[in-house]
C-alpha cells in the first residue's frame, strides 16, 4: 500500500464545539489542526480527529453518502450533512462545526433529537387505507401524476436540518416542524390514504401550521430538496378553507 | 447509568448570524411602513370628506420636504416588500401545472414582479392623466 502521508500536506484548522455532560462545564470551542486532501468531506475531518487525535470526539454517523440522515450539524453558521460536505470548501479554515441549532446538546455534536422522535407518530406517518382491500383483490393503483403529488415529500430522510433552519421551531419547540410536517402532507394528498381528517385536527391546532411564519429557511437547507415551507404553507391555505366551510352544510 | 446533562443554547440575537434570517426581518419590518402609508391614504380619504379645504392640506402635506422623503422612502420599501413577498410565493402555492409540466418556482417569481411592474407603470401613467 502506498504511504498517502506525503499527498497530505495541506492543512485545515477545525473548531468543534465540545460539550461534556459529566465535566459540568459550558459548551467551548476546540480547535484541531488536520491534514486534508481535496476529496475529504468534513465526517471524514472529524473521523480523522477521532482516530488519530482525541478519541473522546462524539458525533453521529452511518452511511458517509446523505442517505441516513444522520451527521447533521451546524457548519460554518449553516445546517449541513457533514459527509455531503466538502473541507476543501473552507480551507485552511478555521472552519466552525457545532451541533444542530435549536436542539439540546447531549455530549458534542450529538443533539438529543427526543421531542421529534415523540412528535413523529402524531401524524399518523403511514397509509390508512380508504378502502381496505384483502391482497388476493389486487394492488392499490396510481396514476403518475397521483405520484407526483407527493413523491418529493417522501424524500425526507429524517436528518433534522430544517429544524435546525427554523427560527419558530427554536423559539418555541411545541411547533410541529417543517420536516414533520412535510411527511404529513405526503400521506395526505397520497390517493390511497384516508386518514386525512385525523392528521387535520393538528394541523389546524396552535402547534400546527400557523406556528410558521414563512421564513423559508428550511426548504433552502434541505439536503434532498423535499420543500417543507410548501407543505406547511399548502397547509395553510387548507386549514383556512375548512375553517370558514365548517359554517356551510357539509363543511368540516 | 449517569443522569442526562442537556445543555440549551440561548436564542438571543437569532437573527443576526445569518444573512437568510436578516433578509426575512427586513421583510418583515417592511410592513411597519405599508401601515404607515395605509394611514396616509385614510387621512387623504378623511380630509376628502372634511371639504376643499382639508383636503387641500392634505396635498400641501404631500408636496412638503417630509411629505416627499416618506413617499420616497415608502417607493423604496415597498419596492423591497413586493419583491421578497414574490419569492417567498411559490413556496406558499399548491403545484401550477402548465401543459402537463409543472411550473417552476422562478416561473411564479418571475411573474408576479412583471405583473407588479406593469400594474405599478399603468397606475402611475393613470394618474398622470387624470391630475
Amino acid at each position: 500500500m502506498p504511504d498517502d502521508t506525503a499527498v497530505r500536506t495541506r492543512t485545515i484548522a477545525i473548531e468543534v464545539l465540545r460539550y461534556q455532560p459529566d465535566e459540568g462545564a459550558e459548551p467551548r470551542f476546540e480547535r484541531f489542526d488536520i491534514p486534508y486532501t481535496d476529496d475529504m468531506s468534513v465526517l471524514q475531518g472529524l473521523q480523522y480527529i477521532k482516530d488519530q487525535v482525541d478519541a473522546s470526539l462524539t458525533y453521529r454517523w452511518s452511511c458517509r453518502m446523505a442517505i441516513c440522515g444522520s451527521c447533521g450539524m451546524m457548519i460554518a453558521g449553516i445546517p449541513k450533512l457533514a459527509c455531503h460536505t466538502f473541507l476543501r470548501d473552507y480551507a485552511p479554515g478555521p472552519l466552525r462545526v457545532e451541533p444542530l441549532n435549536h436542539f439540546p446538546i447531549e455530549r458534542d455534536l450529538v443533539v438529543d433529537m427526543t421531542d421529534f422522535i415523540e412528535k413523529f407518530p402524531t401524524i399518523t406517518p403511514w397509509i390508512e387505507p380508504k378502502e381496505a382491500k384483502k391482497p388476493s383483490e389486487g394492488e392499490y393503483l396510481q396514476t403518475p401524476e397521483q405520484l407526483e403529488r407527493f413523491e418529493q415529500f417522501s424524500h425526507c430522510i429524517n436528518c433534522l436540518l430544517c429544524y435546525a433552519a427554523c427560527p419558530q421551531y427554536g423559539l418555541d419547540d411545541k411547533f410541529l416542524g417543517p420536516g414533520l410536517t412535510a411527511l404529513l402532507h405526503r400521506y395526505n394528498v397520497d390517493s390511497r390514504d384516508g386518514a386525512k381528517d385525523k392528521r387535520m385536527e393538528l394541523v389546524h391546532s396552535e402547534e400546527g401550521v400557523w406556528s410558521c411564519t414563512a421564513v423559508g429557511y428550511c426548504s433552502e437547507v434541505c439536503p434532498k430538496l423535499v420543500d417543507p415551507a410548501n407543505a406547511v404553507n399548502q397547509n395553510k391555505t387548507a386549514s383556512a378553507i375548512s375553517w370558514f366551510t365548517r359554517f356551510l352544510p357539509g363543511g368540516k | 447509568m449517569s443522569a442526562r446533562r442537556t445543555y440549551v443554547r440561548p436564542m438571543e440575537g437569532w437573527w443576526t448570524r445569518n444573512p437568510f434570517f436578516m433578509k426575512y426581518m427586513a421583510r418583515e419590518a417592511t410592513a411597519v411602513i405599508v401601515y404607515l402609508y395605509g394611514l396616509l391614504l385614510t387621512w387623504g380619504i378623511v380630509s376628502l370628506g372634511n371639504g376643499e379645504a382639508a383636503f387641500n392640506g392634505w396635498l400641501a402635506w404631500l408636496k412638503s420636504p417630509l411629505g416627499i422623503v416618506f413617499q420616497l422612502v415608502s417607493l423604496a420599501v415597498f419596492a423591497y416588500h413586493t419583491w421578497s413577498w414574490f419569492v417567498i410565493m411559490p413556496k406558499t402555492m399548491p403545484p401550477v401545472k402548465v401543459g402537463g409540466k409543472r411550473l417552476s418556482n422562478a416561473a411564479i417569481t418571475g411573474t408576479g414582479i412583471a405583473v407588479a411592474i406593469v400594474m405599478s407603470l399603468a397606475a402611475f401613467v393613470l394618474a398622470g392623466r387624470l391630475s
